[in-house]
């Protein structure tokens, strides 16, 4: 096989011009080679230009609101450690923002309104100025009111300065999105007045679950399994719906990566090409130890890079199925431009089970994971993770000092969740659901990708253990449509979330609500506490799920205000967030950082230190 | 009136508990910065109003809905009517407005028999209930006013009970219980059973009504949801008074006990 790749770098080392066709990254040749239908921008600096624009989609017309007159938006290819300068200009009537989701930029460049700046006004250009920190497969988006379901969103590409690990011989760029006809302010109203009415999936008296039992009685609806459903959503691959066929062509035995950018407002896709196989190397932009799976969920904001290798001259089925499978959007892999792959029917839609209510005793696949062997605040012989496992921790209760511990233990902050208007706190005992691959995957007849496989490929750079614990709970009442974290909207915050810059801690986010939650965090990274040890896959969108316990180690760095909160739109506008505030060293209200101690448990994996063997 | 001038005031605000219901809606103002590190660079006053945006934007809006339960011709034996009973509201998660108003009209002479409106602070105090305090006047038939405290919201097993206890300016106590239940057949096809009694602490002679429960309606709506928003409708409804009630009503040439069928609307927004 061509190592495309490597031929590119000596090109370009030995002072060559990009001349040929052939030496063209495969995102600059022509749009039979790749990315079809997307536009494309590269260089360091780039003129946005947001506005509304007519758009035609599913052979019906609407207004979208977005970035420089495409729906998504532009594909932003920049190359790591460049300086690049972005001009964004509104041509709204209101205001508007782009944040580099992902992208480890200073905190006045994040671009969310309130928090790094006071927002782009109409009519005004921002000047985003930044070096390119990191490689890999990201977006942006619009942080301001409901504009991303209108279509304000894009592609990023950086290409790595060093060769990539991953060789490829093209690509295609793949954004995920849910589109609506109904206006999102509308949207929202319809969920706030009658927080059912875009559910066509409830029970009804042929299918009656959920009307009795412990369903009934807690007024809750094991068919709630998303709150906007295909019924207002069209799905759509690179702004086309299955009908608009987006067509990706390859030529058998070549290997071709697949960047799949999750830039939905509501919408958790289940994704597969059924029939070929995909070796996932890249989570959230971020190189993993390739793992080979059938089909994966990806959370809002998620992204995912696939190769998939073809041999076979046929088209592929390329699907996006909701979570609720009310809808999906279907793309075509062909040896041919313009073939189209039969689209696969929707599956039957899934039912939530007692364990999503936290409900479930007895053995859970759960149970096994080892989150607990790593080192965190919790102590050897006073295994945290072994608490929830077992069914003691209830959740809300807060946490006393082990007596049997050792003198020192790590601060574990809590908050007393109340049950209120706000809250209803079914989750009665969260438990890590790591080894599940998420709603309506758990009895698929092929692989599916579960979080507890992933690995990082490059060790983690820091090895403290976390020097203190911050626990949040996700937290609802469906009924009202409101949500929050710790039974608090954003609306009713007084005081962010306090990081110190230098120290390295623990968040645990434990869900309370019957639905999964893309939770975000800007301007730093969660390694994931998945059993990996050092080779924690590290993300900046972490989905809890339904009755589930997840904890993240965060090294605080980059000092600022960040935004947290839940990636699905309705979610965020109705309070799920909060800001977390980096303190710098200097702040008086910084504790100091202990010097990081040696840590003894170090899980070197030889095998993943193999830098060039993952990649056959 | 005396009664009621004195009594309402005191039932609505004190219900507020946070010094009434106009100011309760008006979200308080956050007093110290709970993030800040961008003053710095843009100015703590444009920052102040982009962070109070951003936080009003997390959960902070406020709504307006109405919605008509029924809005139906009656066919009965006696007199064919015109019936509404809505209700409309604005607010934000917790605190709200509300606005009730049921009644009917004659289809035969076009006179309005019954009209009541009630406006009404809500308070979210659980989960699933709210509790409703405020005034509800009587259009017809006597221009009675009245105090009113109530109960709504969503019991175990998915039932809308509504409860309110009136109090009107000649010093009667009445009360009315209503549950609804939704029964899908298909996603769109739903029957509404539903149950209203009215009960009373005393014998009010004037609206011949006598003491203890006065009269129970039950009905059966079949609505089709062409929209979600907007569902045409089917049914039929057993009136029936009893006790004192049904003799006074029956001393009077009228039916203590009526079926009606119904055609209706039920729509909101």
């Amino acid at each position: 096989m061509i190592n495309r790749r490597h031929l590119l770098h000596s090109a370009l080392g030995a002072g060559a011009v990009l001349g040929s066709a052939k030496l063209l990254p495969a995102w600059a040749r022509s749009a039979s080679a790749g990315n079809l239908g997307i536009a494309s921008l590269s260089g360091t600096r780039f003129d946005l230009d947001i506005d509304r624009f007519p758009v035609r989609i599913n052979g019906r017309d609407g207004m979208a609101t977005g970035i420089n007159g495409t729906l998504p938006g532009p594909l932003l290819r920049f190359r790591e450690g460049d300086d690049v300068t972005l001009n964004v200009t509104n041509r709204l009537q209101e205001d508007t923002s782009i944040h580099w989701h992902g992208l480890l930029v200073p905190f006045h460049m994040d671009g969310v309104p309130g928090l790094s700046f006071p927002g782009i006004r109409p009519g005004e250009t921002f000047k985003y100025q930044f070096k390119v920190p990191q490689n890999g497969t990201y977006w942006y988006h619009s942080h301001s009111g409901l504009q991303e379901q209108l279509g304000h969103y894009g592609p990023i590409v950086i290409d790595p300065a060093e060769p990539d690990p991953v060789l490829y011989d093209r690509e295609y760029v793949l954004v995920l999105s849910d589109w609506s006809f109904t206006h999102p302010h509308r949207i929202f109203a319809q969920l706030k007045k009658n927080p059912e009415s875009l559910n066509y999936n409830r029970p009804t008296l042929s299918n009656p679950v959920g009307l009795g039992g412990m369903w009934g009685q807690m007024r809750m609806s094991p068919r709630d399994i998303a709150d906007v459903s295909g019924e207002t959503y069209t799905y759509l691959i690179n702004g086309h719906a299955t009908a608009d066929n987006f067509n990706m062509v390859f030529q058998p035995g070549e290997r071709v990566r697949l960047r799949i950018i999750n830039a939905s407002a509501m919408t958790l896709f289940n994704v597969r090409l059924p029939g070929l196989p995909m070796t996932v190397v890249q989570a959230d932009g971020l190189n993993i130890q390739p793992v080979e799976t059938d089909e994966f969920q990806m959370g809002v904001a998620e992204t995912y890079d696939v190769i998939v290798a073809p041999t076979e001259a046929r088209a592929y089925a390329f699907v996006a199925e909701s979570i609720d499978r009310t809808g999906q959007a279907v793309a075509t892999l062909g040896p041919r431009a313009g073939m189209k792959a039969t689209a696969p029917a929707l599956r039957p839609v899934p039912i939530l089970t007692m364990r999503d209510m936290g409900m479930a005793h007895g053995d859970m696949p759960g149970m096994s994971h080892d989150a607990g062997s790593e080192s965190g605040p919790a102590q050897p012989g006073h295994d945290m993770s072994g608490h929830d496992m077992s069914g003691h921790d209830m959740g809300a209760m807060p946490m006393k000092p082990d007596p049997d511990g050792p003198a020192i233990q790590p601060v574990r902050i809590e908050a007393d969740i109340k049950r209120g208007p706000g809250v209803v706190n079914v989750a009665a005992m969260a438990m890590s659901r790591l080894e599940e691959p998420g709603i309506g995957l758990e009895d698929m007849p092929h692989r599916t990708l579960t979080y507890s496989q992933l690995r990082a490929l490059d060790m983690n750079e820091d090895h403290r253990p976390p020097g203190r614990e911050i626990v949040i709970h996700l937290t609802s009442n469906m009924e009202r449509y409101m949500w929050s974290f710790d039974g608090v909207k954003f609306s009713e915050v007084t005081q962010s979330i306090k990081f110190y810059e230098g120290e390295r801690l623990r968040l645990t986010l434990i869900n309370d609500t019957m639905m999964p939650h893309p939770i975000h965090l800007h301007g730093m990274f969660f390694d994931l506490v998945n059993g990996g040890g050092h080779h924690k896959p590290r993300k900046h969108t972490v989905t809890v799920k339904p009755a589930d316990k997840v904890s993240v180690d965060i090294t605080a760095e980059h000092v600022g205000d960040w935004a947290f909160h839940c990636h699905l739109l309705y979610h965020m506008h109705a309070g799920m967030m909060q800001v977390v505030s980096v303190l710098p060293a200097a702040h008086p209200e910084h504790p100091g950082v202990p010097e990081p101690e040696p840590d003894a448990d170090m899980h070197m994996d030889h095998q993943a230190m193999n830098h060039g063997g993952h990649a056959q | 009136m005396n009664l009621v001038k004195r009594i309402l005031p005191a039932l609505v605000f004190s219900s507020a508990g946070i010094g009434g219901p106009l100011n309760a809606i008006a979200q308080e103002t956050h007093q110290s910065p709970p993030w800040n590190q961008a003053d710095a660079l843009h100015g703590a006053d444009v920052m102040a109003d982009a962070r109070q945006r951003v936080l009003a934007e997390g959960g902070d809006q406020k709504h307006f809905y109405v919605m008509f339960n029924q809005l139906e011709a009656q066919f009965a034996e006696a007199e064919d009517r015109f019936a509404w009973n809505g209700q409309a509201w604005y607010g934000g998660d917790l605190n709200k407005l509300w606005v009730k108003s049921e009644g009917h009209a004659s289809l035969t002479d076009g006179g309005v028999e019954e009209a009541e409106i009630q406006a009404l602070y809500s308070r979210a105090v659980a989960p699933f209930w709210d509790i409703q305090a405020g005034l509800r006047y009587d259009i017809e038939p006597d221009g009675l006013a009245h105090a009113v405290i109530a109960l709504n919201g969503l019991a175990p097993y998915w039932f809308e009970v509504e409860t309110a206890a009136f109090l009107s300016e000649q010093g009667d106590l009445t009360a009315r219980i209503e549950a609804e239940y939704e029964m899908l057949l298909t996603q769109r096809l739903i029957l509404q059973p539903s149950i209203e009694a009215e009960l009373s602490a005393q014998p009010v002679p004037d609206r011949e009504t006598g003491s203890g429960l006065t009269s129970i309606s039950a009905g059966l709506r079949l609505r089709y949801e062409v929209r979600r928003e907007f569902a045409p409708y089917l049914g039929l409804e057993w009136h029936s008074a009893f006790g004192d009630t049904r003799d006074m009503i029956e001393a009077t040439g009228e039916d203590g006990e009526e079926i009606v069928f119904l055609v209706g609307l039920r729509a909101w927004y």
